[in-house]
């Protein structure tokens, strides 16, 4: 279940695809990533775009934060990997 | 954030596979120096593909952006961008996208800036940036790239090293290097690191953009030198840049 080591892009490459969910820019926003605890802003994590969609791994502990999803009309996200995301909402 | 159809009021080859595209988007926000776009490409049967390429002009308020297409060989985009597009056509754009990979003017601290190839782009706009609003901020450029033929925006990067103003460029070639010069074609090193970019007491930010292999090596290589990780920004592209 190791992924690849060079096969990711990051965060910022998902958040063109991202804003169309979320109003905030969601580079900049902090995450908790819920197996190790560190810190990171979405933008440091590693992307894997080789799937009908995308997985956002911890760039720390390689853990899975977020999968997106989009299938004709439907958008799925499963994020429990995450503890929390904090946006800037300025 | 949606879709909008900009028009392209000018094509320019910066090299032989790379080509500057400027947009003008009617109802354009603006944008931050870093930022980019998606572009996406519509077949007449439906079929779209879209890409991530970074804005290479200074914010500015007119609603017209630039971005830079580097063509890859096997690409499903950017053959389109460099080859076939001409100036008047129609192309679909959404952005501008990203907050944390930004250069604002306010920022008073020295800016480390590492590019990997094309690479450059979203630095080449910060550097932009900080010339139209006259910034004296100290600037230091690292640009690794393949040979002297594949730099990017070369008249520019000379204008800016001439003026002499605080942006200093440190070029690393790493297949071909002009003839009598110092450093034999090589990846950026240690060494390199230690003599070309600002030491991490002087607590820079370091921006570096580049492929994924040249992003981790050039991280490790500040985290090493003692640049705080949280004072290193970066941004990864590759051939794999499709989220959809």
């Amino acid at each position: 279940m190791n992924p690849p080591t060079d096969d990711y892009l990051d965060g910022n490459a998902a958040a063109g695809e991202l804003s169309t969910i979320f109003a905030f820019d969601i580079t900049a926003a902090e995450g908790q990533c819920a197996a190790c605890g560190s810190m990171k802003r979405f933008a440091e994590a590693h992307v894997y775009t080789q799937s009908p969609g995308f997985v956002a791994r911890c760039a720390q502990c390689d853990a899975v934060l977020l999968r997106y999803v989009r299938t004709g009309e439907r958008v799925m996200i499963e994020a429990r990997g995450l503890s929390f995301l904090v946006f800037d909402a300025t | 954030m949606t879709w909008r159809v900009g028009t392209i009021v000018s094509v320019h080859d910066e090299t032989r596979t790379a080509r500057s595209i400027t947009l003008d988007v009617p109802d354009w926000p603006g944008h931050l120096a870093g930022q980019h776009v998606d572009v996406r490409l519509t077949a007449p049967d439906g079929y779209s593909a879209a890409r991530s390429y970074s804005i290479a002009s200074a914010p500015s308020d007119i609603k017209r952006f630039e971005i830079t297409v580097e063509r890859l060989a096997d690409g499903e985009v950017s053959p389109y961008l460099t080859q076939e597009v001409a100036v008047g056509d129609p192309l679909e754009v959404r952005g501008p996208i990203g907050g944390w990979f930004v250069w604002h003017p306010e920022q008073t601290e020295p800016i480390q800036l590492i590019a990997g190839g094309s690479g450059l782009v979203p630095l080449m706009a910060m550097m932009r940036a900080r010339a139209a609003v006259h910034s004296m901020m100290p600037f230091r450029l690292l640009y690794s790239v393949r040979e002297p033929d594949a730099i990017l925006y070369a008249d520019d990067l000379r204008a800016l090293a001439a003026a002499n103003d605080g942006t200093a460029i440190t070029y690393a070639y790493t297949r071909v290097a002009p003839k009598d010069w110092a450093r034999p074609p090589a990846r950026v090193d240690a060494a390199l690191i230690a003599q070309a970019t600002w030491p991490a007491s002087q607590s820079p930010t370091c921006y570096v953009c580049g492929p994924t292999p040249f992003v981790e090596s050039i991280a490790t290589l500040l985290t090493a030198a003692g640049n705080a990780p949280d004072r290193i920004r970066t941004e990864r592209f590759g051939a794999t840049g499709d989220v959809r």
